[in-house]
């Protein structure tokens, strides 16, 4: 089993934590992962991305050009990165932002209302929350019970009310894919 | 132990905290900013001195007096910075002070770019300053390895009173991967009783120098550093070899390009084309003669070269090793763009047919 994930989005998206919650979240079910940004001027206000590997042999290759998976926060990336996915994969469109749709008839796209729902469980800052609940019922590649942990860990301490917030963001994400 | 997530310059810095590590000086530079960053907070907290220097070149100097008194002292950059420190690099090889350097490499040359490149191979092994010295140069591929590292590169250090670096490039510095903080058997030191750091009872001054007016002692200077590079290379060479029992092509590679590499390795196995990575560990000492006896087995037809440089630099160490026994051809992007799975599986393939 191996996924390569693309998740890409306008800087302050929340991108670049998606993606760190995935390899968190399969470093704690054992398997090997990398994340690796994308870094440099483009981040100020620009597009950003990053690569994440889920693998249960070691990782070679932190960096890809055909992700299994791809995540599209905003239409920049969309345009950017569809023509790469791999044949059969999977692309994650947030469409609350991006309003093209996937061209490739290969692809299985989910179309997810981050933002919308995020707004319905009371805050807009838990919209990546919403695609992580999405990527995770759609692949099944990790166990819901596993990313809830890892949110409970999260906003440890004073930070412990944000907890049902990001959990509920989460459940309403994977909802939408079932 | 219990595995932890963490970024290659976060964990760089970590990892010289836990080896002891007394003093920091530093300059920010991307791709390796993180590095003073995680310094500047938690250094302190162990004891430590952090100070951000008002350039490279005061920061390396700073080493240079610290590493003199005996202090763990380190210092960290990017290639264009790394470059502004080859002047205390030299005076603390001549000087034969311990101190450890970091260089996250990025593309050049001049200011190139802040992407990950391997363009300072000729720098880091032949050295950027003046003189007949050597540096011990340390390349990890991962962020594992990184770690493990750091406490390795103070203990060499401190053994041979040398400089050594620890050269990873701007992926390794910004990726984030699964560490675990292992106890690394720690060296039988040599007690540092030639620092200038008081007199304490002592008959004499200890002086910290690389200044040698008369010739005839300069040379015996010159020659003692000689035996101790010789020491050093028959002592600390180190590379891996994966999957060279029966290879027919084999990638040389060092850092990011070699866990790229072990990607294609999979993708040409399954493809039946029996390739094999070896990979230095350590740059200097390069381990010449191993990769010698590999390029004199039968089973082995070609060689591909791969390097974040343009026209490889690395690749003149595997040519002198292989010294003519089979063909090496080269791969190579520079200016801060990686070499694919997909371009290393064709020019492996394309080598090997070129043999056959």
């Amino acid at each position: 089993m191996k996924k390569e994930i693309i998740i890409s989005g306008f800087g302050g998206q929340g991108g670049l934590a998606i993606g760190k919650n995935l390899a968190e979240a399969g470093m704690a079910e054992g398997l090997n992962v990398t994340w690796a940004p994308s870094y440099g001027p483009e981040m100020r206000g620009g597009t950003a991305n990053c690569s994440v590997v889920l693998s249960d042999k070691p990782v070679g290759s932190p960096v890809f050009a055909h992700p299994t998976e791809l995540i599209a926060l905003n239409e920049p990336s969309l345009a950017k990165f569809e023509a790469g996915v791999l044949p059969g994969g999977i692309v994650f469109v947030n469409s609350d932002v991006v309003t093209d749709k996937v061209q490739r008839p290969d692809l299985t796209a989910y179309y997810v209302p981050c933002s919308q729902i995020a707004e319905e469980v009371g805050n807009s800052k838990v919209s990546n929350m919403v695609m992580l609940g999405a990527y995770v019922a759609a692949t099944g590649i990790l166990k819901p019970e596993t990313i809830e942990k890892m949110i409970e860990e999260m906003f440890a301490g004073p930070k412990a009310k944000f907890i049902p917030l990001n959990i509920e963001a989460f459940r309403r994400g994977m909802a939408c894919v079932q | 132990m219990a595995k932890e997530l963490w970024k290659g310059n976060e964990a760089i810095a970590e990892a010289a905290i836990r080896a002891g590590c007394d003093c920091f000086f530093g300059y920010p530079i991307t791709p390796q900013s993180e590095v003073p960053e995680y310094m500047s907070v938690h250094l302190p907290e162990h004891g430590g001195v952090f100070v951000q220097a008002e350039s490279e070149v005061a920061a390396i100097n700073m080493v240079y007096g610290a590493a003199g008194a005996g202090m763990r002292a380190m210092t960290s950059s990017s290639s264009p910075g790394i470059s502004l420190k080859q002047e205390g690099i030299t005076y603390i090889a001549g000087a034969e002070l311990p101190a450890v350097i970091v260089n996250c490499m990025r593309g050049g040359p001049g200011l190139g770019t802040i992407q990950p490149g391997q363009g300072d191979y000729f720098q880091a092994t032949r050295g950027g300053g003046n003189g007949d010295y050597r540096t011990v140069v340390l390349s990890p591929s991962n962020v594992q390895e990184t770690v493990d590292f750091m406490q390795e590169a103070f203990d060499i250090a401190d053994q041979y009173r040398n400089p050594v670096m620890v050269v990873c490039d701007g992926l390794i510095g910004q990726m984030m991967e699964p560490i675990e903080w292992r106890e690394i058997p720690k060296r039988n030191l040599p007690p540092k009783d030639w620092a200038a750091n008081g007199r304490k009872g002592r008959d004499h001054h200890n002086v910290i120098n690389s200044l040698y007016m008369d010739p005839e002692v300069c040379d015996a200077h010159n020659r003692h550093l000689d035996e101790k590079y010789a020491e050093i290379a028959k002592n600390e060479v180190r590379w891996e070899e994966v999957q060279c029992e029966d290879a027919e092509i084999v990638i040389t590679a060092y850092g990011t390009p070699a866990r790229i590499a072990l990607t294609a390795l999979d993708a040409l196995r399954a493809d039946g084309i029996k390739a094999g990575l070896f990979r230095p560990i350590t740059l200097w000492p390069f381990p010449e003669k191993a990769l010698h006896e590999l390029a004199a087995k039968e089973h082995v037809k070609a060689f591909l070269d791969v390097e974040m440089s343009s026209s490889g630099q690395m690749i003149d160490d595997v040519r002198l090793a292989v010294e003519g026994q089979k063909p090496i051809s080269y791969l190579g992007h520079a200016g801060g763009v990686m070499p694919t799975v997909e371009e290393m599986i064709e020019s492996a393939k394309k080598a090997l047919k070129e043999v056959q």
